[in-house]
C-alpha cells in the first residue's frame, strides 16, 4: 500500500502553486494536510503525476476576522481554528463542529479548506460553510473569484473548482447578535462522518437549518420560527425532500429519521443558546 | 517468597514502551532481500485463462514474478480435513474463488517497486457467478466452487446423543431460535508478515514470522513443499502485534512466499498491508444455527436439537472445519443436558476463507445456545437468571461429563453465577430498569453463561470423520506441550518453551512460575520464547491457541522446573547434611528445613552440574537442563459413538449487563457490565484481567461494529479501516471483573485458559440486553443502530403533500 | 520552489529526538516508511496506512501527526519525535512507568503512537478528565487492552505532571 511515482513540488507562494497547477493540469494534485489525499494516494485511488504540496504556503496559514467574515487560508489546520481564541464567541458552530471531525491526531494536519475542496456529503466543515452562507475563494493564474457555498459543492466529492483552481480561502460568516447555534451528528463511532448531521442557526425572526450525510450534499433551508408539531411537519418535508439513499451503513429511511430526530434536537437547542 | 498468583509488572514491557520490540517488520534482512507483494483477484469467482507478466519483469528494480505455474511446479495442494477433491494452492493455478485470492506475487528491490510492478501484471479472467450465502449455496442451481465435488457443501454428520427424540416428545414446551453469526475477524494493529528464505544447496526452506502455530500445521506446509519436516525450518520473532488466533493465517501465504525466494533466487520479505488484511486474511466462520430445546414448565432443558451450517469461505483451510468442532465435547455449554441431538453441514462459498479467530466456535456457538435460554425466559415467562441456574450442572456433579462427552474438570456454577449476581449487584441493575422504563427509555438487561475451553485435543477435529475413517486414519488425541529449564555455568536460569506469545505477557508468568519453584525472583530467570522448530522441541499442539498457554504450557515448564530443583536438592542434601527431601529453595539460597542459617547460594550449586559433573551424586545429570513434557491423559480420541472430551479444561463465565439504546438512532449505550469468571487459578491476576478487558473489547466490536460484509455478487465490501468499524476509548467501557476459582484438577497448576471466554459470552450477553430493552424479535448481529432502529421505528408515515414552508 | 523528480532520490534531513538525522528518499516515501527503513527508527510501527489506527502517531513540530499520511519530504527541516525520545538514557519516563503499571499494553504495537499522543497532549493540558483522554484516545486502536489500562495510565501519568509541578512551584 504505497504511492505510485510522482514529481514533489513545494511551493514558496501561492502565484509558483497555481502556475506549477496551470502547468500540469489534471496530472496534479494540491497536498494541503493529506489527511485524505494521502490515503487515496496509498491506496493507489489517485496517480497523480505531479503533487504540489501547499501545507507551508506563507501568509495562508493564518486565520483573519474582518468583523463580518472569517477567512480561513489554505494552509490553516482545523487544530489551529480549533485553537484560535476568539472562535467560540466568533463561529460558534464551528466551535461545536471542529470537535467532531476525525481526531486530534487528524485535525493537526488535515486543513478547513482542504476538507471543504473534497467535499464529501457528510463533512461537518462543508455543511457549516453551507449553513452558515460562506464563500470560497479560488485562485487560479488567471485570477481570483469567489463564490458562494451553494454554488461551490456541486455534488458529490464535486465541486466548480476548476482544475487550475485552488482553494486560496474560505470566508465563513462571523455570529450574528441574537442568534444561536447548534450541531448534532450521529456518527457510528466517535470521529466517523456523520451518518446525518444537522447544522441549526435560530434567530428572532426565522430558522436555517442545514443537513449533511442524507445526500449527495448539504442542504440548506430557511424557515419562520417554528415549534411544536409545525416544526415536526417542516422536518418531516424536509427529510422527504432530501432524496436520501440506501447505503451499507444506513437506509434512506434511517437517514430521514435522523433528520427528523436530530434536525429537532439541533432546532431545539439553536434556539436555547440564544443569549 | 512466591510471586505466582500475584500481578507482577512484565518484564516485556520495557522494550516495548522504548519502541525496541522485535517485530517482524524491524528485523534484519540479508544484503539484497527482495520486497514481495501480491497480486490479488478482484474477482469472487473466475476463471483464470492466461498471466502475462512481462511488462512486470521488465520494470527496472522487478526480481521475479511468482504464479500457479510456479505452484504446480514446486509444490502441491493443501491438505485438506476431509475426503473431498477441493484443490487449494497457495497461489491460485486455474480458478479464483475469492476476492483477494493469491494470483501472483512480484518480487523487488522494494515494496514501492513490487507494487508498481502489479499494475503491469495483465491477467484474464473469465467471471463466474459467486455464491456468498450459506444457505444459498445448498441450492441445487448454486454455482459449484470446485467443479470436481459437484456442489458446496463438503461435509455433513448427523450426532445423537441419549434419546433426544423421546425427550422432545414428552416435553410440555418446545423453543426454537434461528441465528446467523456474521464473518468478523479480530484484526491485530500489526498485519501478517514474514521473511522467507530457500537454500538450494540442501533443499531447505527457512522462514521467519510470526507464525504462531498450531504445529499441526507445519506438517501441512511441509507436504505443500514437498520437503520432509526438517527442511521447512519455521523460526518465531521475539514480539508479534497480536494475533488472536489470526496470524495462524500467514501458513499459505508462507509456502508462497518460500516458492518466491526460490524462484527470485534471494530472500524474499513480505508485510501484508491492512487492506490485504481486511480483505483475504481470514475470517471467523460465518454459522446459520437453528436451536431448539425441549423444556419443562420451570424452564429445564430436557434435550437440545442443534442444526449448525457452518461456512468456511472459498476453500476448506487447515485446522477447518475445526471452527465448528471446537467445542464438540461441550455442545451443551455449561448445562445438565442428557439428550443432544446435532446436524453439523460445512459448505463453502466465495469468500476468503476461514480460521482461528478469538474465541473459535465459542462465539457462533454460545450466540445460539444463550439467546436461546432468552427465549426459553420470554417464552415461559420466567426470570432468566432462574432458567440459567437451574440447568447448570451443579458443583458437587464434578467432574461431569457432559452429553457429547466433554469432561467438565472443576467449578462450582451454581454458586459462581450467585457470587456474581450478588457481587454484580443485579438486584440493583433491574431495580434501574424498572425506573427507566418508567420514564418510557428503553433500557434491557442481558445474561450469559458459558464454558471456556482451553487445551484443545488434538484429536476432537477428527469427530467430523465416521468412526470407521478414524479406524482407517489412526488414533488422535492428546494435547503435548513442552518447557526447557536450563542453568547455565553460573548459575543462572534459562527458560524455553513452545508457545509463540502475541503479546500476553507470557514470558513473565515463565519467569513467575520457574522462579517460584526454584526460589528465585522472576527478574533471575531468563526466558526465551523465540521458537526454531529445527532445534526447539515441538509437537503438533504446539503453538499459542485454543489458551493452552495457562494450563498447558506454563505446567510443562513447573514440572522442568521442579525436576531441576529436585537434582539441586540432591546436589545440596549432601552438603546441607539433610535429606534432599528436607532441602528448601527461597530468595536465592539453599538450606535444609531444620537448619534455615546454614544455607547455599542457589548459584554456586546450580553451577555445578556445568564444572564438576564427576562430583555430582547418582543420577543427578551433567550440565543441566530439564525438558519436561506433558500431555492431560483425559484427552482420548473420539468414541466410537462420537463423543469426544474436546479440551482438557473449562473455565466458568457468568455475565449480565444492563444497555441503553436511543429510541431515535437505535444506538446501544452499555451502561453496566459485570464479568464473573472462574478461571481456575489465576497465575497473574493482572495478565488474566487484561485477556478478559481484551476479549470484551473484540466482543463489543463483534456485537455492534464489525462485520467482514460482502455484496450479493461475492464483491466485498469492508476493505478498510474507515468501513470495518475497530471500536475505540469512547466505545468501549471498563467491565466489572469478579473472580471465584476452582483450580483444574488437569492441569499441573490449576490453571484455565481465560482468553477467549468474552468473545463467546459478551457478544450474546449484550444481544439479550437488546432484545430485553427492545421486548421484541432482534436482528442478527451486529447490532447496527440501522439495524435496531428498523426495529423501534416501525412503519414509516407516508410523505407530505404540502409544500415545504420555505426555502 | 522545490522540485523533486519522482524517479530519483534525495536527501532528506531532519532533527529526530534532537539530533540531526538524514537519509534518502523518493518523493513518493512515506515519513513512517523513512523513519523504519532509511533512519532505523523501527519505534514508530505501521498499521493501516490509511490514518486509522494511530500506530505510526509521531510528534512532527510538537504536533502529533500520522506518519503514514505524512510524506518524508514534509518532514524534510523539521523536527521529528518518535518513542524512541521519551526514554533517552533508558530510563523509562513517568508516562511509560504508569503504562507498565496499569498494564495499559500486550503485544505494545500501537503503544508507541498512543505515548507520543499522550506525550504531546500532556503537555499542554494539567488537568484532563476521563472523557477528554478517552476522546483523545479515540484515535488510536488498540487489539490486546480493552482500554482501560491505557485510560488509567494517562490519568495517573497527568496526575504525577501536576503533582510534580506543584513542586517545583514549591
Amino acid at each position: 500500500m504505497k504511492p505510485a511515482p510522482f514529481d514533489y513540488l513545494r511551493a514558496d507562494d501561492e502565484e509558483e502553486a497555481v502556475a506549477a497547477l496551470a502547468e500540469a493540469g489534471d496530472d496534479a494534485r494540491l497536498l494541503a494536510g493529506g489527511q485524505t489525499l494521502m490515503p487515496m494516494l496509498n491506496m493507489r485511488l489517485v496517480e497523480p503525476a505531479v503533487l504540489i504540496d501547499i501545507s507551508r504556503l506563507p501568509g495562508r496559514a493564518g486565520i483573519e476576522d474582518d468583523g463580518t467574515l472569517i477567512e480561513v487560508g489554505a494552509a490553516a489546520t482545523q487544530a489551529s481554528l480549533e485553537a484560535w481564541p476568539p472562535l467560540s464567541a466568533r463561529a460558534p458552530l464551528l466551535a461545536r463542529a471542529l470537535p467532531l471531525i476525525g481526531h486530534v491526531q487528524t485535525r493537526s494536519r488535515g486543513t478547513v479548506c482542504g476538507s471543504i475542496a473534497f467535499a464529501d456529503p457528510s463533512a461537518e466543515l462543508s455543511l457549516c460553510l453551507a449553513t452558515l452562507g460562506g464563500e470560497v475563494v479560488l485562485r487560479s493564474r488567471a485570477g481570483t473569484r469567489t463564490l458562494p457555498a451553494a454554488a461551490f459543492q456541486t455534488g458529490m466529492l464535486s465541486t466548480a473548482c476548476r482544475a487550475d483552481e485552488m482553494v486560496a480561502a474560505v470566508r465563513f460568516p462571523a455570529a450574528e447578535p441574537g442568534a444561536g447555534y447548534a450541531f448534532t451528528e450521529f456518527a457510528r463511532r466517535h470521529g466517523d462522518f456523520a451518518i446525518v448531521a444537522v447544522a441549526a442557526i435560530a434567530q428572532e425572526n426565522g430558522i436555517r437549518i442545514g443537513v449533511g450525510g442524507a445526500c449527495e450534499r448539504p442542504v440548506v433551508q430557511d424557515w419562520p420560527p417554528l415549534a411544536g408539531s409545525a416544526l415536526d411537519d417542516a422536518l418531516d418535508a424536509l427529510a422527504w425532500s432530501l432524496d436520501a439513499a440506501d447505503d451499507h451503513h444506513a437506509s434512506a429511511r434511517y437517514r430521514r429519521e435522523l433528520v427528523r430526530g436530530l434536525g429537532k434536537r439541533a432546532v431545539q437547542a439553536a434556539q436555547e443558546t440564544r443569549p | 517468597m512466591s510471586t505466582l498468583g500475584t500481578a507482577r509488572e512484565r518484564v516485556e514491557d520495557a522494550a516495548l514502551l522504548m519502541g525496541r520490540g522485535r517485530y517482524i517488520d524491524d528485523m534484519p534482512t540479508a544484503p539484497g532481500t527482495g520486497h514481495a507483494a501480491i497480486l490479488r483477484s478482484p474477482h469472487p469467482h473466475a476463471r483464470l485463462l492466461e498471466i502475462d507478466a512481462a511488462a512486470a519483469l521488465a520494470l527496472p528494480g522487478v526480481h521475479a514474478v511468482v504464479t500457479g505455474a510456479d505452484a504446480r511446479a514446486w509444490s502441491t495442494p493443501f491438505l485438506v480435513g476431509v475426503r473431498q477433491p477441493m484443490e487449494h494452492w497457495c497461489i491460485a493455478t486455474d480458478r479464483v474463488r475469492y476476492a483477494g485470492e493469491p494470483v501472483a506475487v512480484v518480487v523487488a528491490e522494494d515494496r514501492y517497486r513490487a507494487e508498481d510492478a502489479l499494475a503491469l501484471i495483465d491477467v484474464r479472467y473469465e467471471p463466474q457467478p459467486a455464491i456468498v450465502d450459506p444457505e444459498a449455496a445448498l441450492g441445487p442451481d448454486a454455482p459449484a466452487l470446485h467443479e470436481a465435488m459437484g456442489g458446496n457443501l463438503v461435509s455433513e454428520r448427523d450426532f445423537r446423543y441419549g434419546e433426544p427424540e423421546a425427550a422432545f416428545a414428552q416435553a410440555p414446551h418446545t423453543v426454537t431460535t434461528t441465528v446467523r453469526y456474521p464473518r468478523n475477524t479480530c484484526t491485530p494493529i500489526e498485519c501478517l508478515g514474514l521473511i522467507a528464505a530457500y537454500d538450494p544447496g540442501e533443499g531447505v526452506y527457512d522462514v521467519l514470522s510470526p507464525f504462531q502455530g498450531p504445529m499441526t500445521l507445519h506438517p501441512v506446509m511441509a507436504r505443500a513443499l514437498k520437503v520432509p519436516g526438517p527442511r521447512l525450518r519455521l523460526r518465531s520473532v521475539p514480539e508479534s502485534g497480536g494475533s488472536f488466533g489470526v496470524k495462524q493465517a500467514l501458513f499459505p501465504l508462507i509456502v508462497a512466499m518460500a516458492l518466491a525466494a526460490r524462484k527470485a533466487e534471494r530472500p524474499v520479505k513480505w508485510i501484508e498491508d491492512r487492506l490485504e488484511h481486511l480483505l483475504a486474511a481470514t475470517s471467523a466462520t460465518n454459522r446459520v444455527t437453528r436451536i431448539e430445546a425441549a423444556v419443562e414448565g420451570d424452564g429445564r432443558i430436557a434435550a437440545l436439537r442443534l442444526d449448525q451450517l457452518e461456512d468456511c469461505g472459498a476453500y476448506l483451510r487447515a485446522p477447518e472445519p475445526a471452527t465448528l468442532y471446537r467445542n464438540h465435547g461441550n455442545l451443551t455449554g455449561p448445562y445438565r443436558i442428557a439428550h443432544l441431538a446435532v446436524t453439523n453441514r460445512v459448505v463453502l462459498t466465495n469468500k476468503t476463507p476461514t480460521g482461528l479467530n478469538r474465541g473459535f466456535g465459542g462465539p457462533q456457538l454460545y450466540y445460539a445456545l444463550e439467546r436461546l435460554m432468552q427465549r426459553i425466559a420470554v417464552t415461559l415467562d420466567l426470570d432468566p437468571l432462574d432458567v440459567i441456574r437451574r440447568n447448570l450442572v451443579a458443583g458437587d456433579a464434578m467432574p461431569y461429563r457432559a452429553a457429547a462427552g466433554a469432561v467438565l474438570d472443576a467449578g462450582d456454577f451454581p454458586a459462581t453465577l450467585d457470587y456474581g449476581a450478588s457481587e454484580g449487584a443485579l438486584d440493583a441493575l433491574r431495580a434501574k430498569r424498572d425506573a427507566a422504563r418508567a420514564e418510557g427509555r428503553l433500557y434491557g438487561i442481558g445474561l450469559a453463561a458459558a464454558v471456556e475451553s482451553s487445551i484443545s485435543n488434538m484429536g476432537y477435529i477428527t469427530t467430523v470423520l465416521s468412526a470407521e475413517e478414524r479406524r482407517k486414519a489412526g488414533p488422535k488425541d492428546g494435547a503435548v506441550s513442552h518447557a526447557t529449564v536450563a542453568v547455565d555455568p553460573l548459575g543462572a536460569v534459562t527458560v524455553t518453551a513452545d508457545s509463540m506469545p502475541q503479546g500476553q505477557g507470557h514470558r513473565t508468568v515463565l519467569a513467575q512460575v520457574v522462579g517460584d519453584a526454584l526460589g528465585l525472583a522472576p527478574e533471575q530467570v531468563t526466558v526465551a520464547l523465540e521458537h526454531d522448530s529445527q532445534r526447539d522441541p515441538w509437537s503438533i499442539a504446539a503453538g499459542n491457541y485454543s489458551s493452552r498457554f495457562a494450563g498447558a504450557v506454563t505446567g510443562a515448564a513447573h514440572l522442568a522446573a521442579v525436576r531441576v530443583r529436585e537434582h539441586l536438592a540432591r546436589i545440596a542434601s549432601q552438603r546441607l547434611n539433610c535429606p534432599a527431601e528436607d532441602v528448601r529453595f527461597e530468595d536465592g539460597r539453599i538450606f535444609g528445613a531444620a537448619n534455615p542459617e546454614n544455607d547455599l547460594d542457589f548459584r554456586r550449586v546450580a553451577s555445578l552440574p556445568h564444572w564438576s559433573p564427576g562430583s555430582l551424586p547418582d543420577g543427578v545429570p551433567p550440565a543441566l537442563r530439564e525438558t519436561a513434557r506433558w500431555t492431560p491423559p483425559e484427552l482420548t480420541p473420539p468414541t466410537d459413538d462420537d463423543r469426544v472430551n474436546s479440551s482438557a479444561a473449562y473455565g466458568f463465565i457468568f455475565d449480565f449487563c444492563g444497555v441503553e439504546v436511543d429510541r431515535l438512532t437505535g444506538a446501544v449505550t452499555i451502561d453496566r457490565y459485570v464479568t464473573t469468571h472462574d478461571a481456575g487459578r489465576r497465575l497473574n491476576p493482572a495478565l488474566v484481567d487484561g485477556q478478559i478487558r481484551g476479549a470484551f473489547a473484540h466482543a463489543v466490536g463483534a456485537a455492534f461494529y464489525e462485520e467482514l460484509a460482502y455484496a450479493d455478487d461475492g464483491s466485498f465490501l469492508s476493505g478498510t479501516l474507515a468501513d470495518y468499524l475497530v471500536p475505540t476509548t469512547c466505545e468501549v467501557l471498563d467491565p466489572l471483573i469478579l473472580h471465584r476459582d476452582v483450580p483444574s484438577p488437569v492441569t499441573p497448576l490449576g490453571a484455565k485458559g481465560v482468553g477467549e471466554g468474552n468473545c463467546m459470552t459478551t457478544p450474546v450477553c449484550l444481544a439479550n440486553a437488546v432484545a430485553d430493552a427492545l421486548e421484541a424479535a432482534i436482528p442478527d448481529l451486529p447490532l447496527t443502530p440501522a439495524r435496531i432502529a428498523a426495529v423501534i421505528h416501525g412503519p414509516e408515515g407516508a410523505p407530505p403533500t404540502e409544500a415545504p414552508p420555505g426555502r | 520552489m522545490k522540485r523533486l523528480g519522482a524517479g530519483s532520490r534525495h536527501r532528506i534531513g531532519l532533527t529526530l529526538n534532537g539530533r540531526e538525522a538524514g537519509g534518502w528518499a523518493e518523493p513518493r516515501m512515506l515519513l513512517s516508511d523513512f523513519l523504519r527503513h532509511a533512519l532505523g527508527a523501527t519505534g514508530t510501527h505501521v498499521g493501516c496506512e490509511h490514518g486509522v489506527c494511530g500506530a505510526c502517531t509521531v510528534r512532527l513540530d510538537g504536533a502529533p501527526v500520522r506518519a503514514c499520511l505524512t510524506l518524508a519530504v514534509q518532514a524534510d527541516g523539521r523536527r521529528v519525535d518518535t518513542v524512541e525520545g521519551l526514554a533517552p538514557e533508558g530510563e523509562l519516563n513517568d508516562l511509560q512507568k504508569a503504562f507498565r503499571r496499569h498494564h495499559a499494553l500486550q503485544c505494545g504495537f500501537c503503544t508507541p503512537g498512543i505515548l507520543m499522543s499522550l506525550d504531546a497532549w500532556l503537555d499542554g493540558r494539567p488537568a484532563p478528565d476521563e472523557g477528554e483522554i478517552r476522546e483523545l484516545l479515540s484515535g488510536h486502536l488498540c487489539r490486546c487492552t480493552g482500554y482501560g489500562g491505557i485510560v488509567a495510565a494517562a490519568l495517573e501519568a497527568a496526575r504525577a505532571a501536576r503533582a510534580g509541578d506543584v513542586g517545583e512551584d514549591d
